[in-house]
């Protein structure tokens, strides 16, 4: 099977169902004539031209409100935000308008629309550019969330969310990018909405999602050495959640570590530990543990920001809490 | 037509306003829009416009007068027009309202009151009598002897313990303040009851199965309250299904059938399992898979009555009794037969879960051909169940208990004994049927292996 | 007033009517509590809904606006019964009861609403003609919003974005001099709110929003140009409204004169002085105007009434599509 990156995957997918479907268009800052801002849109204005890939000025809350009205009148558009720290700017029109028109109109409209882009800290960025901000749409009941961590998962549902007839948040990285796994040749979909046990094991369950997957692998392996066989739930989807995989995993091993690069507070990882805790709470040998990012914006300093974030030594400390081991 | 000017709400807390002057006089032509006058509200004084266009027919309440939201306070309309028929209505409507207006209550006696002594008891002040009555009045009793460990832990007398650890407790009749503790601050974790070797809590009996119908500790166990309450309980919408069902359920003639079966083999056999799969197969799952198999050989059994014609199922669905702190359901498995014991096991456990946090799907809880109840748990010997409809027939499951046993060679043994009864309608199974598939179901779950030949 | 015909002055002075009465009556049931939460109502500024959509081809012509929607609902013809009884908050209601007066919708009129967030439908609007653009299917946009809105990012973001991409839409601000309680002069660096497009290379022009035949033949031309040459459009419609900004404003920021004077001004009143005038209409045809109206909105009324409320189970219904 052939090996890709991340960012390739992406290009992929959007380039198959550019093709597929007519009525799919990209837009956002330097999608076109530069190749993204993270190449993920390299070459795509040379094959579809001008009319599918539109480069916007810098007006986040403008473009993405045309997305809006784009796909209220029948377009499936693709929203590319630089990065999910500008989106900022366009939150009123994701979660005033593309959430809730279906439901304020009483079903009236379909929003089939994608909005994409690097989101979590990557290096040296400082507090502004560099934040999980996943909790403001996985808040929103009619809005989809999405955060795969791997190029197979990243191609998969990134067309599963182009198909999809609702608003869909793809939550990329900048520093995962250049992750690179297999990815098969022939066409696959990743369905919205299922996690995916990407070890397992029967000690301890990890649940986690997006980036941080790589560091709860890493502190899979240090507990394997420990003698301690780690379970990793990788979620894919944040809304819906597929908490049933969640649960299984954690009936099994009576242990929960949840691992989420948000903050601590009000956050996805929050949220599945108290489910965890509400649903298996015959099944827990141990409170759930979060692993989640330091109550702090982002430092500049590289030590500092490496402190701020989840490690696989803060990983593997959890898992010892939970599994009551002092060695 | 004439138009009817209602006082609105000027405000948007305003429950009644009062004019405080009207800018039109009767006979006045006024456009819409334009001031008809001006009313307090509980805010501030608003400008009150006409809705419509026309005259000024009749002003019914003068400034200073107040009105509630929806009263009559003017009618606006063509000049000459008639409107007695608008203002009997308004009239009218205004009179049953009055009328409905409730005296103003003195005292009223409370509801449903414990009827003791005079009038006067009701209303005075619930002092501290002594007799009978004292034991109406009883405070509740305090919560933490009665609620075991399902309260709050780790202060006073128990000990801290995680969630699984009181279930593995409760499970194996141990008392988890028994158990020294491991974890943090001596929280008693899996491992500490697992590599637990004292000897059951008295009262306790070992349970017939890991995932048997379970019930919070404290129900299961004679409470340690200090006086009874008299109460009556509301019916609550379970509770009537089940006094309905059962109800209907027991007009059918019933005949019982009872056997005991030595249990050394299946537990064993369930032991062996548990190990070296890792799983945690309960016992249920296996009554309920071997109880399959035995009716696949008599599927008379699966059957229900239809008055002109008798059902017989193509699928054995088995439905489980399950207490819940307010009645019972039965979660059903289907096609038992057709499924492994992990799987029956798994859906089971999705099943219970649910039933236990109320989200069971009617179709999740009816249409059991066939029924098991184990009250095991409860040290119960033995029992009789009534039939849950549309089945024909229930087993009913006692504990399993360590019991002697004359051998074929006269010999005394020692075997793990559960008794059982099942519950046959009598218009669909005859005796010679129920009897014949017992028989089978005993010897399977003496020698699990049959049910593979 | 000799080009026009009579039925479609006939058209444009019973749809204004309309909206008052409904209006009327909305307001009337507000204060009986039938309807609750927000009620912005549109008295005084029919013409400019009513002028603009007769201008359209809504076969393939979309129109967008704010929270003061229901008038422009009811311009592209949506029945006054399902858009009283979304006020009464009732299941058939055009929005199921889950809209409320602020989002009334119909899309088999190609009306998206309806929204209540100040300027958000501006960047949406845009979006619209960028899919009609994209489809090059000859179709036209119209976007009102308030004074109020005039001064927002997405209004400035979006006509820059209609510029650069060419997209056929016309702005029409609806400039009834009051963003709530703040009167537009105190908060706009221009007066002339028609020089607003000048800086994104859009064309603007004023018009008198209580004409209702001026405002039809602006957006007539604005939308021969949209079609023509996909070129955006901005209209400043100078309007007055009668009520409050919503109905719990005790109104203390004006005077009653000024109320009353614009009222002289009322774009009713103009059309059918002018249509007596000019021989198009007589006291009876007038009256018997309004008693159509009078029962339509009432039968609106009553069905709103009369019908159920949602069932409990629609709560999940419609958050997400299949």
């Amino acid at each position: 099977m052939p090996i890709i990156t991340y960012r390739e995957a992406l290009n992929a997918a959007l380039d198959e169902e550019m093709t597929r479907d007519d009525k799919v268009f990209l837009m956002g800052e330097e999608v076109g004539e530069y190749d993204g801002a993270y190449k993920v849109s390299k070459g795509l204005l040379d094959k579809f031209g001008p009319r599918r890939v539109l480069d916007t000025p810098i007006t986040e809350l403008g473009f993405t409100g045309l997305g809006v009205g784009a796909a209220m009148a029948g377009l499936r558009p693709v929203v590319e935000w630089m990065t999910h720290n500008f989106a900022l700017l366009a939150l009123d029109q994701v979660v005033n308008n593309a959430a809730k028109m279906r439901y304020m109109s009483g079903g009236q409209f379909t929003m089939p629309i994608v909005f994409r882009g690097p989101n979590g800290p990557a290096e040296y960025l400082a507090a502004q550019h560099s934040q999980a901000l996943q909790s403001y749409y996985a808040h929103i009941p009619g809005l989809k969330v999405v955060a795969p961590a791997t190029p197979y998962d990243a191609k998969g549902l990134l067309k599963s969310a182009i198909r999809d007839n609702n608003p869909v948040v793809v939550l990329e990285g900048e520093l995962m990018y250049a992750w690179k796994g297999e990815v098969p040749e022939e066409e696959y979909l990743v369905p919205i909405g299922k996690a995916d046990v990407k070890r397992e094991g029967k000690d301890v369950s990890i649940i986690t999602y997006s980036k941080p997957l790589k560091v709860v692998q890493e502190a899979a392996e240090t507990l394997a050495g420990l003698g301690i066989e780690a379970e990793i739930v990788d979620l894919r989807s944040l809304r819906p959640l597929d908490e049933e995989t969640v649960y299984a995993s954690v009936r099994k091993t009576n242990r929960a570590v949840v691992v989420d690069e948000s903050w601590p507070v009000a956050s996805v990882g929050s949220h599945v530990a108290w489910l965890i805790s509400r649903n298996c709470f015959d099944m827990l040998d141990a409170p759930v543990e979060l692993v989640a990012s330091e109550d702090v914006p982002m430092p500049y300093n590289h030590r500092l920001e490496l402190a701020a974030q989840p490690s696989a030594a803060k990983v593997v400390a959890a898992v010892k809490k939970v599994l009551y081991r002092e060695d | 037509m004439a138009e009817k000017i209602l006082m609105i709400a000027l405000s948007p807390t305003m429950e009644e306003g009062t004019i405080s002057a009207w800018k039109v006089k009767e006979g006045d032509e006024v456009k819409n829009g334009a001031l008809l006058c001006e009313v307090e509200t509980d805010k501030a004084v608003m400008e009150y416009e006409s809705p419509v266009n026309g005259t000024v027919l009749k002003i019914l309440l003068e400034a200073g007068g107040s009105a509630k939201i929806g009263e009559l306070i003017a009618v606006v309309g063509k000049p000459g027009e008639n409107i007695d028929a608008l203002l009997k209505e308004a009239a009218a409507a205004a009179a049953p309202a009055a009328a409905a207006t409730p005296p103003t209550p003195d005292r009223a006696a409370p509801p449903a009151g414990p009827t003791v002594g005079t009038a006067a008891v009701s209303s005075a002040p619930p002092a501290a009598p002594a007799g009978p009555a004292a034991l109406e009045r009883a405070a509740p009793p305090p919560p933490a002897a009665a609620t075991a460990w399902e309260g709050p832990l780790g202060y006073g007398s128990y000990p801290r313990s995680s969630p699984l650890a009181r279930k593995l407790a409760r499970d194996r009749g141990l008392d988890i303040r028994s158990i020294p503790g491991t974890g943090p601050e001596g929280r008693v974790v899996r491992r500490d009851v697992e590599g637990f070797t004292g000897r059951p809590a008295p009262g306790y009996h070992a349970p017939a199965g890991a995932a048997a119908p379970e019930v919070p500790a404290a129900e299961a166990r004679a409470p340690a309250v200090p006086g009874l309450q008299s109460q009556e309980i509301p019916v609550t919408g379970m509770r009537a299904a089940i006094a309905r069902r059962l109800g209907e359920s027991a007009a059918a003639p019933h005949f019982f059938l009872r056997a005991q079966v030595e249990m050394d083999s299946l537990m064993d056999a369930r032991a062996a399992v548990n190990a070296s799969a890792g799983e945690k197969l309960s016992l249920n799952a296996f009554f309920m898979k071997l109880a399959a198999e035995a009716i696949k050989r008599h599927p008379r059994i699966n059957s229900t009555w239809k008055e002109k014609t008798i059902q017989i199922h193509g699928t054995v669905d088995i439905g489980l009794a399950v207490a819940l702190p307010d009645g019972l359901i039965t979660p059903v498995v289907r096609d038992c037969g057709g499924k492994t014991v992990s799987r029956i096991d798994a859906e089971l456990a999705v099943l219970i879960d649910r039933a236990r946090r109320g989200g069971l799907k009617p179709e999740e809880y009816s249409g059991a051909t066939f029924s098991i109840s184990n009250l095991g748990n409860y040290g119960i010997e033995e029992f009789t169940a009534i039939i849950n409809p549309p089945g024909s027939a229930i087993l009913a499951l006692g504990e399993t208990r360590r019991e002697p046993v004359l051998g074929e060679d006269d010999e005394l043994k020692v075997r793990r004994i559960m008794r059982m009864t099942l519950t046959c309608d009598h218009r669909t199974i005859d005796g010679a049927v129920g009897a014949a598939f017992l028989r089978d179901l005993k010897l399977m779950l003496q020698e699990p292996l049959r049910a593979l030949v | 007033m000799k080009k026009y015909d009579k039925a479609f002055l006939h058209k444009l002075l019973y749809e204004m009517m309309l909206i008052r009465h409904f209006e009327e009556k909305a307001g009337q049931m507000y204060g009986l509590r039938k309807i609750g939460g927000f009620l912005h109502l549109y008295n005084g500024q029919e013409a400019i809904a009513v002028g603009a959509v007769a201008a359209l081809d809504l076969s393939r012509d979309y129109v967008l606006t704010g929270y003061r929607d229901h008038g422009h609902a009811l311009a592209c013809g949506t029945d006054p019964k399902p858009l009283m009884a979304e006020l009464y908050g009732k299941i058939t209601g055009c929005s199921r009861g889950k809209g409320g007066s602020m989002h009334f919708f119909d899309a088999e009129k190609h009306f998206l609403g309806g929204n209540g967030i100040v300027a958000a439908q501006i960047p949406i609007a845009t979006g619209v003609a960028l899919a009609q653009s994209y489809r090059s299917d000859g179709g036209v946009t119209v976007c009102f919003f308030g004074d109020g809105a005039i001064h927002q990012g997405a209004f400035h973001e979006s006509l820059n974005l209609a510029k650069i991409w060419n997209l056929p839409v016309i702005y029409v601000c609806e400039n009834n001099q009051w963003g709530m309680g703040t009167n537009f002069r105190r908060v706009s660096a221009v007066d002339d709110f028609s020089l607003m497009g000048n800086a994104y290379g859009i064309p603007g022009r004023q018009v008198d929003g209580m004409d209702v035949l001026a405002v039809y033949e602006e957006i007539s031309r604005a939308a021969e140009d949209a079609r023509k040459s996909g070129l955006p459009t901005f209209l400043e419609a100078k309007t007055y409204r009668y009520k409050g900004h919503s109905m719990s404003d005790p109104q203390k920021y004006r005077t009653k004169d000024e109320i009353e004077e614009y009222k002289k001004q009322d774009p009713i009143l103009i059309l059918q002085d002018r249509m007596e005038k000019g021989g198009q209409l007589t006291e009876k045809e007038f009256h018997d105007l309004e008693a159509r109206v009078k029962a339509q909105v009432d039968e609106a009324a009553d069905f709103a009434e009369t019908s159920e409320e949602p069932a409990i189970h629609t709560l999940y219904e419609d958050v997400l599509a299949d």
